[in-house]
């Protein structure tokens, strides 16, 4: 494999992490605040589809992007409503999301613009363009920096580097600010955070809500850079191998970036090499896109450490009287 | 004759009319959905213009998982809707199950393949091989670094079909066209990932290709979106596609299912069956896409050799390879 190869699909790693980046940054909000949340998927779809629709009527993609955070949003709310508010079973509730993401999706696509369930082709300012980073055409002819620089830092759109932002943002927040401390203890153990006089309710409502907007920059991502449009379920189960990397990174920002990368380097191996030769026997193409899971189950099971997840996820809090 | 019989026989005539009035055709679509640009939104465009001509109307349903096609097939046979048509193999040997079970009904499947057709069941398949080897003629012709790309949906036999009849084409024009192929995976969620499809293309422009082939429904949407916005050219399927991006889809490797839904649904009743149809070129099956939107690609040259190739392979003086005939291809390896 040559060095331009090799940048290649480093290049292409980057944007198939991205989504899967912010998508994993999303539950990891919801999640350590003791909210889990399989309903990824569905939001991302759903902001997909919102961000798509507002930028082809709108023509301006950032319109665009606003509409899929609030449908996003607002689908994180519905789920905040039943598992918070309502203590219901937060894995059904995701599951519900999912599947009226999937379902309303296309029946709305199909009743504003009659083309099947897609959203018509995004032009011009609806789409987000490739951003040129300064100097990057200048240093191309430097030898090994000039086209590592130009070729996989510079040229993708401005989500990516948002979407690289939000990890040390996201460590910052939770692992350096007093919100992010009692976030991680409404997680852990919300009856001290109430015995403290902090609202459990309240915190968990605004970690699912951040989860809301991750999810929507994820879906806007996918409809209006990646592609010009949408296209029924093109999520095509990125929300579930968000979940996957937020387990293999047990939970950690960074490590959140290590698994998506990883994982988007799989994706993209597997898509520029359909069978790899090692010479003594062949990888088939299928074992690296079940490669992601694999792992998960490898640390699930234990073998790399433990993933522990956080303690009070998946119950509602209620306060004793 | 009673008042009791007389109302009896009333409602039985009505009953009896009645389900003449609904024996109205059905239609299947396979999972990539109705709307998929491509393969089934041909079937639709044909079930459409039936409906249009004849101003009867028809009943469809788009599958959403696999396990709905049995349970499709005889809710629309018990409703008493005749001829069924289904679109896509996977559903084949289910049909072949289900289709005993309603002998006055009468079935179509197209795409797919039975060993043993049933009395009530006519398949109706493509020799897609054929299209596919003109447009690949017209690849190699247009390409300029002399490799092309061929993407396709969901790794099965019928997509391998496509593409070695593409790889054979693109070889005759020059031997030494490189052809590299690409599937976007084993499930299908592989007819609806135009992101994959987007990174596929990517992929095999880096590695040369200026023209690409697209045989993957709804990713096929990515493949043909890219391959615009990096100025190359790309090839549509199924359906006509050049309009979607005017100017930079070379043609459309046409199937005509929708003629095929036409035909079934204007037989009605009376359609043959216990057989199988094959729709090559000499039928108009299949074929090349020329319309406004691709003119300016198509050179002259390039249409003299389509058009001669196509008469030789009708006359039966070239033969295109199909894939079905030993599970593998001349021209590539997938």
């Amino acid at each position: 494999m040559d060095f331009l190869t090799t940048l290649q699909v480093l290049d292409s790693a980057i944007r198939l992490a991205t989504p899967l980046l912010l998508a994993c940054l999303a539950g990891l909000f919801s999640e350590r605040a003791g909210i889990l949340d399989i309903g990824l998927e569905g939001k991302m779809l759903a902001a997909a589809f919102f961000s798509a629709a507002t930028a082809s009527i709108t023509g301006d993609v950032w319109l665009g992007l606003g509409a899929g955070i609030v449908a996003s949003m607002a689908l994180s709310l519905v789920h905040g409503l039943a598992s918070i508010t309502f203590r219901g079973n937060q894995l059904i509730s995701g599951v519900a999301i999912n599947f009226l993401a999937a379902g309303l999706t296309v029946l709305i696509a199909q009743a504003w613009f009659s083309q099947g369930g897609r959203t018509p082709s995004l032009i011009g300012t609806g789409r987000f363009e490739p951003l040129t980073l300064p100097g990057a055409e200048m240093l191309t002819g430097i030898p090994l920096v000039g086209p590592i620089y130009s070729e996989l830092i510079s040229g993708h759109s401005i989500l990516v580097y948002v979407a690289f932002l939000m990890v040390p943002l996201t460590w910052w927040l939770l692992f350096r600010t007093r919100f992010g401390l009692r976030l991680r203890a409404v997680g852990e153990a919300p009856e001290a955070v109430d015995t403290a006089g902090v609202s459990v309710v309240g915190v968990r409502y605004v970690a699912v809500c951040i989860c809301g907007i991750l999810c929507g920059l994820a879906g806007a991502y996918l409809a209006t850079a990646l592609q010009a449009g949408f296209v029924k379920d093109m999520t095509a189960g990125r929300g579930f191998i968000a979940l996957a990397a937020l387990i293999f990174a047990k939970w950690r920002p960074w490590h959140a970036l290590y698994a998506c990368l990883l994982f988007g380097l799989l994706q993209a191996v597997a898509l520029r090499y359909q069978n790899i030769d090692l010479g003594a026997f062949v990888v088939p193409v299928q074992f690296m896109d079940a490669l992601p899971y694999i792992l998960t189950v490898v640390i699930l099971a234990g073998f790399v450490g433990k993933a522990i997840p956080p303690r009070a996820g998946g119950q509602p809090y209620v306060k004793e009287s | 004759m009673t008042l009791m019989t007389k109302l009896c026989s009333a409602a039985a005539t009505l009953a009896l009319t009645a389900g003449a009035a609904v024996a109205e055709p059905a239609l299947i679509y396979d999972l990539g959905g109705k709307f998929d640009k491509s393969f089934n939104e041909a079937a639709f465009n044909g079930a459409e213009r039936w409906a249009e001509e004849t101003g009867g109307s028809y009943r469809d349903i788009e599958l959403q998982s696999e396990a709905q096609r049995e349970q499709a097939l005889r809710r629309f046979a018990e409703a008493g809707a005749n001829p069924i048509v289904t679109t896509g193999f996977a559903i084949a040997s289910i049909l072949g199950d289900v289709a005993p079970d309603y002998p006055d009904t009468k079935f179509v499947n197209i795409d797919g393949f039975l060993q043993d057709i049933p009395e009530n069941v006519q398949m109706i398949s493509f020799q897609e091989h054929q299209g596919s080897y003109l447009v690949g003629m017209m690849a190699a012709m247009a390409s300029e670094t002399g490799t092309v790309g061929f993407i396709g949906g969901m790794d099965v036999p019928l997509i391998r079909h496509f593409g070695c009849g593409y790889a054979q084409g693109a070889k005759s024009v020059d031997p030494d066209t490189e052809v590299i192929a690409n599937m976007t995976g084993t499930t299908p969620t592989a007819w609806n990932d135009p992101v994959k499809g987007s990174e596929l293309a990517r992929a095999q422009i880096s590695q040369g290709a200026d023209v690409i082939y697209a045989a993957a429904g709804g990713t096929g949407v990515g493949v043909l979106q890219t391959a615009a916005d990096e100025d190359i050219l790309s090839i549509g399927v199924d359906s006509n596609q050049n309009h979607l991006h005017p100017g930079k889809v070379l043609t459309s490797m046409l199937k005509r299912v929708d003629v095929a839904v036409y035909n079934a649904m204007e037989a009605g009743e009376d359609l043959e069956t216990g057989s199988s149809t094959v729709l090559g070129l000499a039928e108009n099956g299949v074929g090349v896409a020329m319309d406004e939107n691709n003119e300016q690609l198509v050179s002259e040259e390039m249409m003299t050799a389509v058009e001669a190739a196509r008469q030789e392979i009708i006359d039966g003086d070239l033969d295109v390879v199909s894939y079905y005939a030993n599970d593998s291809c001349p021209a590539i390896s997938f």
